[in-house]
């Protein structure tokens, strides 16, 4: 049992690992900023899942001691990643692309990071 | 076994740390820095879990929570700074 459990945080560690390691990889490596985006909030998301599940699995299996803040880590990072992921496309929009290199939205209104809301007057 | 696999991991993740430096320091848009340093508060996130592991305490989950939420939170207040010029309007 203990060699099984071994075996098994052993593997998430292993993964877990490569994952962060390809993440940041792909940060570095891929030539466009939109591109670079797409490697780290997801490869890395996922390697922090597989780090969070290691320990939960070591500190149930080996430790006999079960805790939920992991879960809760999990929880957070899940909810926060494509949040940050937006605003720093939006960021990125902002300051490097014009309105008129992106396609239309198709309704009334325009992009939101460039036009100003819908409704009475404007916002600022 | 397990110790193998933490040295593993400790090096992946600091190897992941070296790459962010990196993109931060070469990172041509401020975009990209912003990115470059919300994934090094992800992977710091990673290393301070595998240190718990590595000393067999559960203490370093509350740390690692609150790195988690500053981290979300800077990230956030760079991105506003940088698109309304502001952070609370």
């Amino acid at each position: 049992m203990s060699v099984i459990a071994e075996i098994l945080v052993s593997f998430f560690l292993v993964v877990s690992g490569i994952f962060g390691l390809v993440g940041s990889f792909g940060l570095l490596k891929l030539p466009e900023t939109l591109q670079r985006l797409h490697a780290p909030t997801k490869a890395t998301t996922l390697g922090v899942g597989g780090v969070l599940i290691a320990s939960m699995l070591y500190f149930l299996l080996i430790k006999g001691s079960f805790s939920m803040h992991e879960l809760l880590i999990t929880l957070f990072l899940f909810l926060t990643a494509p949040i940050t992921a937006n605003f720093i496309a939006k960021t990125y929009m902002v300051r490097s692309l014009r309105a008129k290199d992106l396609p239309e939205t198709g309704r009334d209104y325009g992009w939101a990071i460039y036009d100003d809301p819908p409704g009475e007057g404007t916002n600022r | 076994m397990i110790q193998v696999a933490l040295g593993f991991a400790f090096l992946c993740y600091g190897l992941g740390l070296l790459f962010n430096l990196w993109r931060i320091v070469k990172g041509p848009d401020s975009a990209d820095r912003i990115l470059a340093l919300d994934t090094m508060v992800i992977n710091v996130i990673a290393l301070l879990i595998l240190y718990g592991i590595h000393k067999g305490t559960a203490m370093y989950y509350e740390a690692s929570m609150l790195v988690a939420m500053v981290g979300f939170v800077s990230t956030v207040a760079y991105c506003r700074f940088v698109l309304r010029g502001d952070i609370i309007e």
